[in-house]
């Protein structure tokens, strides 16, 4: 069945769907800037809280140095000797070497960088996929693929902004569990009939937002079984070389699917890399695993955008929760560290090649202007042409600033 | 009938206990109402009193076929089959609600399904949905399993167990010489970076104390400072987890987990420090100490000082013992805990209804921690019997959007994933096929595809299994769904499309068997439009109304 006479038969659920939308609704101010918006956005998730002072942030000779040593860069900054592939592509690339913030636990932290939001018991803020997928989903109607795709990590919640806007979560494989369908199609159409019957009436009866979203859910469901982008999440079918190129583990394939994700205009894709949660032993880790995965990955991925002219219409972002004490503790690792830390960014007009800030000659502070999640979320939200006067009303009727009212970093851009 | 009798129990317990009395003597009333439990109508006088004070009207009681269908899911963690809810509806009692909990926990029946249910949340409880999933890993799921299993087969006192648990020595796979299923709580947890998972973990669960921001430095909006952490964490440094290899791999084949001497970290077992480091780099010392307590003996040897069972002692006394777990029970039936997170007590963070929260703690400690006792007073408190709408005058109480719960509506809720899997072994009629291990091991592998792990050392994890797609792609093509929907002899749709029954009487039946509840008369008419569009094939009609009936919010969710 082809997806258009799918949708006219999905017409009458979605005019149902008018209510439950409203939710989360935003307040575009400049609607018409944004119509021929095909930028995206790749996030990639360290997860764990990477050590930045070992990798964009060195210090050489100081007693938090540690044993790796700076190594000169495509662009006007030096970063790890472990990242020589990295290093031929930071002239697309800036590293914020002044993120300070405040939460230093996995939870806080995750929740914090996600969101631009500390975490509040009464409210759950959407995270950065919900966000650009919510605000950039409109203006691509075609787009049958969930707009925010989450590889081999949880990534953060849709929060007010209901199921229809969470992660789609798959593996780094791209393989998507119990996607044939072995049912001839008009019997399926009539089998969504009933259910949308039943749907419908159990909603009627004010249960309230849970309900609601389940049918959101279900008609996004729909739209992926049937759609035949869907063959984007196909990353077997790359060429040999391509594979090697982003490295056969399951960050470097899921890197490959984001650039697949985004050629097929995914608006938002996160890919999650874990394991940088070095109390113990921290630079063997680095430079044995962690490391020489990432730069293979990740250079893949800003070169593979750049050749394909994609990477002036994507956002990549590089981070963890925090970054790690500068201090060497007696395992030889270091622990959870947010007031001095570094977050990479590039792509979508940010300048690349810059070292943005700067920390003092022990890693320990940050000496120049500071800045927090809040902020490079703005900065992203900027790159990506979303609005920063973008309002959301959450559940309770308070207005929400996107990107937690924070302001753009202006070196990203000048 | 029990809910007449309620607007007085409320006013004076006493009053009830006479009406009842003289309720015995009416003619033509075939059983009495058997007054509330002083529990229940505590629960319900102090949750009236929020309603008042918020100037809320609750909504309406919710009728017997989804009650029934609410405390099977919450009890046995799986809908109630056709017969028994149909059963139960037939029943004329006055205490029928009363009597089919009573049937639920205490009837040789149901055992096995009430503990192979409380097992499985405790063990994700314990070592979350992946703990004991990785060849490499220490823990035994299956022995923590048994374990629990066991206990709550046997309906083990909550303190019992809890002392139990933190405990344990022994080896962790069934089978083995010296098996203690226990162990696997902190088998894994006391291995690496000087058994701060276990400080954690203990501390949270059961006392409902998150004192693991503390670890690395004091924290502004915690009152528990890094020495406390550390305090509290030499208990476990007597305890070791020695592992077993299977022969010629680094595959763990099974662990041990022990107590020996321990000679703290300056070397002298008479004096058993342990170090900490603080922020600026300074090193501290600390000794066991119970939070808010004062240390105990310093010694290191066992046979002097058991850390652990000191800990456990003194977990006993502890009132954050008997709050978390009403707490989290409390949070089980009714959706919402009294504090959000539920395992988070600390004074940052105040609960809803602090009195109530403290005297069924105080209640449940005086009734010797039976478990059953505490699940009986919740699932005939009032609040339990509310329908889950939400009406114009209790529009406030929506925890959704943030609100405190006043517990006003029932919250609905999607079921949690080991729920779906038993409500559609029930709704496929299968037989068991296998052994327990067996079907244990199928549910394991179909859970598994719902857990999502984050990178961190403290196992963090989260699931799929949340309302997006790749759960509704499940329901829609997964095999599970597939079986409950095939037309095989004894499955629900073979034998309903074989029976004598009228078209509308199989439907209803249908939705009865899904939804507890008959079918509306649009629904008759569209399972009338594909018998139609199966040729009349009321088999095959009744397949794809069974796919939409449990691919539904209504089936999915918890109300």
């Amino acid at each position: 069945m082809s997806r258009r006479h799918f949708v006219k038969h999905m017409a009458g659920a979605s005019a149902m769907l008018g209510s439950s939308l409203a939710m989360g609704h935003s307040l575009r101010v400049h609607a018409d800037e944004l119509k021929k918006n095909r930028k995206s956005a790749i996030l990639l998730w360290m997860s764990g809280g990477p050590s930045t002072i070992d990798i964009w942030d060195l210090k050489p000779g100081a007693a938090t140095g540690g044993p790796f040593q700076p190594i000169s860069t495509s662009g006007d900054l030096q970063i790890c000797e472990h990242l020589p592939m990295m290093a031929k592509q930071m002239h697309h690339m800036a590293v914020i070497r002044s993120m300070s913030t405040r939460e230093a636990d996995h939870n806080r932290g995750r929740y914090y960088m996600h969101t631009g939001y500390v975490p509040n018991p009464n409210i759950e803020h959407p995270g950065y996929g919900s966000v650009v997928a919510h605000e950039l989903a409109d203006q691509r109607p075609d787009l049958a693929i969930p707009p925010f795709v989450s590889v081999g990590g949880a990534s953060a919640g849709p929060g007010f902004l209901g199921m229809a806007w969470a992660p789609f979560n798959v593996s780094s494989n791209g393989r998507i569990r119990n996607l044939e369908m072995d049912l001839e199609n008009t019997r399926l159409m009539q089998r969504v009939a009933a259910l949308n019957l039943m749907e419908t009436s159990f909603i009627r009866e004010t249960r309230g937002s849970v309900a609601a979203d389940h049918q959101n859910v279900l008609k996004k469901t729909l739209e992926v079984l049937t759609s035949e982008q869907m063959a984007a999440f196909k990353v077997e079918t790359e060429p040999e070389e391509v594979k090697e190129r982003y490295g056969t583990n399951g960050f470097g394939q899921g890197c490959l699917l984001a650039r697949r994700l985004v050629e097929a205009g995914v608006p938002f894709v996160e890919v999650d890399l874990g394991g940088w949660d070095n109390h113990a032993n921290v630079h063997t880790i680095l430079a044995d695993q962690k490391l020489p995965q990432m730069d293979r990955a990740m250079s893949a991925l800003v070169e593979d955008l750049e050749q394909r002219g994609l990477l002036e219409d994507t956002a990549i972002i590089w981070m963890g929760e925090f970054g790690r004490t500068p201090r060497i503790n007696q395992d030889a690792g270091r622990d959870h560290w947010a007031r001095s830390w570094s977050a990479v960014v590039g792509g979508a007009g940010i300048n690349g090649g810059i070292a943005v800030g700067a920390t003092s000659a022990d890693g320990t502070a940050v000496e120049t202007e500071p800045f927090s999640s809040e902020d490079l979320m703005a900065s992203i939200c900027h790159a990506l042409g979303i609005s920063l006067e973008t309002t959301y009303t959450s559940k309770n009727d308070r207005p929400m600033k996107i990107a937690g009212g924070g302001k753009i970093i202006n070196e990203l851009f000048a | 009938m029990l809910r007449d009798c309620r607007p007085l129990s409320l006013l004076c317990a006493a009053a009830c206990w006479m009406l009842v009395g003289s309720a015995i003597l009416l003619p033509g009333q075939a059983e009495a109402q058997t007054p509330d439990s002083p529990q229940v109508a505590m629960i319900n006088e102090l949750i009236e009193q929020g309603w008042r004070d918020y100037e809320i009207r609750p909504a309406p009681e919710v009728d017997d076929a989804r009650w029934c269908r609410r405390v099977y899911l919450d009890i046995l963690g799986r809908i109630p089959s056709l017969e028994e809810l149909e059963a139960f509806i037939a029943e004329r009692g006055a205490n029928k609600r009363a009597e089919l909990v009573e049937r639920l926990l205490h009837d040789d029946r149901y055992t096995e399904e009430y503990a192979r249910n409380w097992s499985t949340i405790w063990t994700n409880i314990l070592i979350g949905r992946s703990g004991g999933t990785d060849r490499r890993d220490l823990t035994n799921r299956e022995g923590m399993q048994k374990y629990l299993r066991d206990s709550f087969a046997a309906n083990k006192s909550y303190n019992r167990m809890v002392y139990e648990l933190v405990t344990a020595t022994g080896t962790t796979k069934p089978g083995e010489e010296n098996f203690n299923g226990a162990v696997n709580f902190l088998v894994g947890k006391v291995t690496e970076d000087d058994a701060v998972l276990a400080t954690s973990s203990t501390s949270r669960i059961f006392l409902g104390l998150q004192v693991q921001c503390t670890q690395c430095h004091n924290h502004p909006f915690n009152k528990w400072k890094q020495q406390t952490f550390w305090e509290f964490n030499a208990f476990f440094r007597q305890t070791v987890a020695l592992r077993r290899f299977v022969d010629g791999t680094r595959d763990v084949a099974f662990a041990e987990l022990a107590d020996q001497d321990f000679a703290g970290q300056a070397g002298n077992p008479d004096d058993a420090v342990i170090f900490y480091e603080l922020r600026n780099g300074l090193t501290k010392s600390a000794y066991p100490a119970f939070i808010d307590h004062p240390p105990i003996d310093a010694r290191g040897r066992v046979s002097d000082v058991n850390r652990r069972a000191e800990l456990a002692r003194q977990m006993m006394d502890s009132p954050f013992l008997d709050k978390m777990i009403v707490n989290r029970m409390w949070a089980h039936f009714l959706g919402y805990g009294f504090t959000k997170p539920v395992d988070d007590l600390g004074p940052h963070n105040p609960p809803s209804h602090p009195e109530l929260l403290e005297r069924l703690a105080s209640d449940f400690r005086s009734s010797s921690y039976d478990l059953k006792e505490l699940i009986k007073w919740i699932t005939l408190s009032r609040p339990y019997q509310l329908e889950a709408k939400i009406t114009a005058h209790n529009q406030i109480d929506d925890p959704t959007i943030g609100e405190t719960p006043k517990f006003s509506n029932f919250y609905l809720r999607q079921m949690q994933a080991e729920q779906l899997y038993q409500s559609l072994v029930v709704a496929s009629q299968a037989k068991a096929r296998g052994s327990y291990a067996e079907q244990e091991r199928e549910r394991r592998r179909w859970l598994e595809q719902f857990v999502v792990a984050f990178g961190t050392d403290e196992g963090d994890e989260a699931t799929t299994f949340n309302g997006s797609i790749p759960q509704a792609l499940m329901m829609f093509n997964g095999d599970l769904i597939k079986r409950a929907t095939s037309d095989t002899p004894e499955s629900m749709i073979g034998t309903l499309g074989a029976s004598q029954a009228r078209m509308p009487e199989k439907v209803h039946r249908l939705f009865m068997a899904g939804l507890a509840r008959r079918a509306t008369r649009d629904e008759i008419v569209i399972a009338g439009k594909l018998l139609n569009a199966r040729g009349g094939n009321q088999t095959e009609a009744l397949q794809d109304l069974w796919w939409a009936i449990l691919n539904s919010n209504e089936f999915i969710l918890q109300h």
